[in-house]
């Protein structure tokens, strides 16, 4: 099948060949962090993670998303989503190449990398994670590629494809609740310091996944004409929307618990993010922004006449991807992070280079995601006849 | 019981050597020469214990005494001068609030609340950078030394996020241009690593004390926290000593004695 | 064979460019002679065994000394060593260039020991950073 991707309009060419670019460009500054060694990120000595990391996480938080289809799909027999399943696969395996990339930026040596595998620690959530994530992501190119060579050829997938995505849904669970682990152990920092933290990522995972996915699918069928059908655009809108109200909740909860107890150290990360301390007040404008997006997505999402309308629909998908991340891509690890162990607040806040790197590995992603999904849809139009030219049709909506 | 007590003796001797000897041997301010190069003979005669923790007698601390410290401490151990966020830091000192965030004093005796207390690595005995070091770089010796393999770590900087004291460093650049005084007998690091206080493990091997401890001329008591009879255990009988951060649940071997 | 006219030529062009190593070392002669030190006479191990297996030693070495805080080597002749490169090795080898170089330089290795070791016990500052390749530093 890969010889779909060989072949493609001007469009998709250009498509690729931009993103390349773009990854070209954020390798230049690779190979300066490379060079200078991490001294050219605004990390430090108190804010030991950034923005690297609050990227893997979110984007773990992506990968996982993938299991709001395949759970329906194959616990519920629900059919509608088995146009889409094979781009949430498939957005899945983009997911977590970028997690990877992540945290290969991220650490001091990358190339003693393996020292990971040479000498497995257990009792480190870090060795689980890279277990999980890239058990995640075999299991998605093997269940993503098998089901679609069947589909191409007619026939209907094996047995032990259907075992390995009941897994695959067990297991991105663990990917998310892992990478939770990571953070939710550390007896030092009061903000990662939760018992629902795991909740939280996947609640967040569940509503920010799923709406990457749908609004790219939306693009998709306004690109190509490719449709997913309306009733699966819809379900997982209401799917989206309950991960929402869900994640809100979690949040709330937390604020209650540091505000109710009045416990110095659990309120101090909240306080930094909303309000700032002595004067520090970098992240305020960013918080509240997440808050009025974050409320403001649930009024076009919540009454089903306004969601089921395509444009509200995508305003809102917009509104609730940005008000995530900055929850989860910005506010996690800097609350985390902030007061520091001293109690005193050190700033962060990443830098040109650090941002081009991100935006390096965003590429890298951007150019697996396009290179699959042309796959898996010219494998569909080849079987099911229709738009071989990828233009849209006349009346797409 | 017979071998705890001649270690004792031994550790006794060695103390009031190493505290009349101070500022001797390779640390002086000139640069160091292979005469001084430890023999095997050396490494046969070095200290031993169940448990190494250190008592802070933290009123005979001045600004100057920590600065005296934090000097001999980088110069042995080669910890670059770097300013800023960035800092690499092994010794230092910091006010009551920022040592001990979770006291919340009010109303505090003024002589405490405007103490500068040394601050190090407190060698914990539950050690969190221990726990998540994703490939044992930083491990746990019998002797309760939280120690680091520099050759191992893949600069991942989970353990900085796992220490509730901010006891580690990493290396944003390499260190070396930022050396300031150099000892030769000691490895520098490369930039990339995670880094901090190894209770001067490499001297411990030598029959010698941690360097902070012979330049505090008795403001700090080393020893075996698990042999009653030692200096340190009869410091803590004798004082009212806190420990940072008790309810991290890491359990630290620096104690300091307010 | 479908394609043969593509893909022989290939698989000559692969090997080609797999041999040229071999083929570009015929007729050099590899002798390597480091510069031993002239006031010693034996190492810690015999000679033979050092060539071969020195970066094993190093390894177990470094393992044994950081991790099991055992610095004492035995060898086999009973005599007692400080594991130590820069103070034990260093100390009989101090010149870096022309004894550990000359071979690394001849099989192409750059092992990064020097990145943190120091060159020998009598240096008097830190070896400035070597400006490296993007490699990370090695």
């Amino acid at each position: 099948m890969l010889e779909k991707a060989l072949k493609g309009s001007p469009r998709y060419w250009g498509t690729l060949t931009a993103l390349g670019m773009v990854m070209l460009l954020g390798l230049g500054f690779w190979l300066y962090q490379l060079t200078f060694g991490m001294q050219i990120t605004g990390l430090n000595r108190d804010v030991s993670w950034g923005f690297y990391i609050a990227q893997f996480t979110y984007l773990v938080g992506v990968a996982a998303s993938a299991v709001m289809l395949v759970l329906p799909y194959y616990f519920h027999h629900y059919k509608e989503f088995s146009k889409m399943i094979i781009l949430g696969e498939f957005l899945a395996i983009a997911a977590v190449v970028m997690c990877l990339g992540f945290i290969v930026v991220d650490i001091g040596q990358p190339q003693r990398m393996l020292n990971v595998l040479l000498n497995p620690t257990p009792h480190s959530v870090l060795f689980w994670d890279m277990v999980v994530l890239n058990g995640y992501l075999f299991l998605n190119i093997i269940v993503g590629w098998t089901s679609l060579q069947y589909f191409k050829n007619d026939m209907t997938p094996p047995k032990w494809v259907k075992i390995l995505a009941i897994v695959s849904v067990i297991w991105a669970f663990s990917i998310h609740t892992v990478t939770a682990f990571l953070y939710a152990g550390l007896p030092g920092r009061h903000y990662f310091l939760t018992a629902i933290m795991a909740a939280r990522f996947l609640a967040s995972a569940f509503c920010s996944g799923p709406a990457i996915l749908l609004l790219l699918v939306l693009f998709l069928r306004r690109l190509t004409g490719f449709d997913p059908g309306q009733k699966a655009i819809n379900r997982l809108a209401v799917i989206i929307t309950y991960a929402m109200c869900v994640n809100i909740f979690f949040f709330l909860l937390e604020v209650f618990t540091s505000f109710y107890s009045n416990m110095p150290g659990h309120m101090a990360p909240l306080i930094y993010l909303f309000q700032g301390i002595d004067g520090h007040t970098m992240m305020v404008p960013f918080m509240w922004t997440a808050v009025v997006l974050g409320l403001g997505s649930l009024l076009f999402l919540i009454p089903t006449p306004i969601r089921q309308k395509t444009p509200a629909l995508v305003t809102g998908l917009i509104m609730l991807v940005i008000a995530s991340w900055i929850d989860k891509g910005l506010g996690l690890l800097i609350g985390g992070f902030t007061p520091n162990p001293f109690e005193t607040v050190t700033v962060y806040s990443p830098t040109i280079p650090e941002i081009m790197i991100s935006l390096m590995i965003f590429s890298l992603g951007g150019i697996v995601l396009t290179v699959l999904w042309k796959i898996a849809i010219e494998v569909r139009v080849e079987v099911e006849g229709g738009n071989l030219s990828m233009v849209p049709p006349p009346a797409a909506e | 019981m017979k071998s705890s007590r001649r270690k004792f003796i031994k550790l006794a001797a060695v103390s009031a050597m190493g505290i009349g000897a101070a500022r001797l041997g390779f640390l002086g301010d000139a640069p160091a020469l292979a005469g001084d190069l430890p023999t095997a003979t050396n490494f046969e005669e070095g200290l031993k214990a169940k448990h190494w923790g250190m008592a802070v007698f933290s009123a005979k601390f001045t600004p100057e005494l920590i600065a005296k410290c934090r000097t001999a401490c980088h110069t042995e151990h080669n910890v670059p001068d770097i300013a800023g966020q960035k800092e690499i830091k092994w010794f230092w000192g910091a006010s009551y609030e920022e040592s001990f965030p979770t006291e919340h004093g009010h109303y505090m005796a003024e002589k405490v609340e405007h103490r500068q207390f040394p601050l190090l690595c407190n060698q914990c005995e539950a050690p969190m950078c221990v726990k998540v070091c994703p490939t044992q770089a930083t491990f746990q010796r019998p002797d309760g030394i939280v120690m680091m393999d520099f050759h191992r770590c893949i600069g991942c900087r989970y353990c900085m996020a796992g220490c509730p004291f901010g006891a580690r460093s990493f290396n944003f650049q390499d260190p070396r241009p930022f050396i300031k005084e150099f000892n030769p007998l000691f490895p520098t690091r490369m930039r990339g690593v995670v880094e901090k206080c190894n209770f001067c493990a490499e001297r411990l091997a030598i029959g010698k004390l941690p360097v902070c401890v012979e330049a505090a001329e008795g403001a700090l008591v080393f020893g075996d926290l698990s042999d009653e009879q030692s200096d340190i255990r009869k410091a803590l009988r004798e004082n009212f000593a806190i420990r940072r951060k008790p309810d991290a649940g890491t359990s630290p071997s620096v104690y300091y004695i307010l | 064979m479908y394609n043969a006219k593509y893909i022989i030529p290939g698989i000559l062009f692969f090997l080609a460019l797999a041999f040229v190593p071999v083929i570009y070392n015929q007729g050099h002669v590899f002798e390597v002679k480091p510069e031993l030190p002239k006031d010693q006479k034996e190492c810690v191990l015999p000679t033979t065994e050092m060539r071969d297996k020195h970066m094993q030693l190093l390894n177990e070495w470094r393992n044994e000394a950081v991790r099991d805080g055992s610095r004492i080597f035995i060898n086999a002749k009973g005599q007692k060593y400080v594991k130590s490169l820069t103070n034990t090795c260093m100390s009989c080898h101090p010149d870096k260039t022309k004894f550990c170089d000359r071979c690394h330089e001849t099989v192409g290795v750059a092992p990064y020991c020097w990145d943190c070791h120091n060159l020998s016990p009598n240096q008097k500052s830190p070896i400035p950073p070597v400006a490296s390749a993007a490699a990370g530093g090695h």
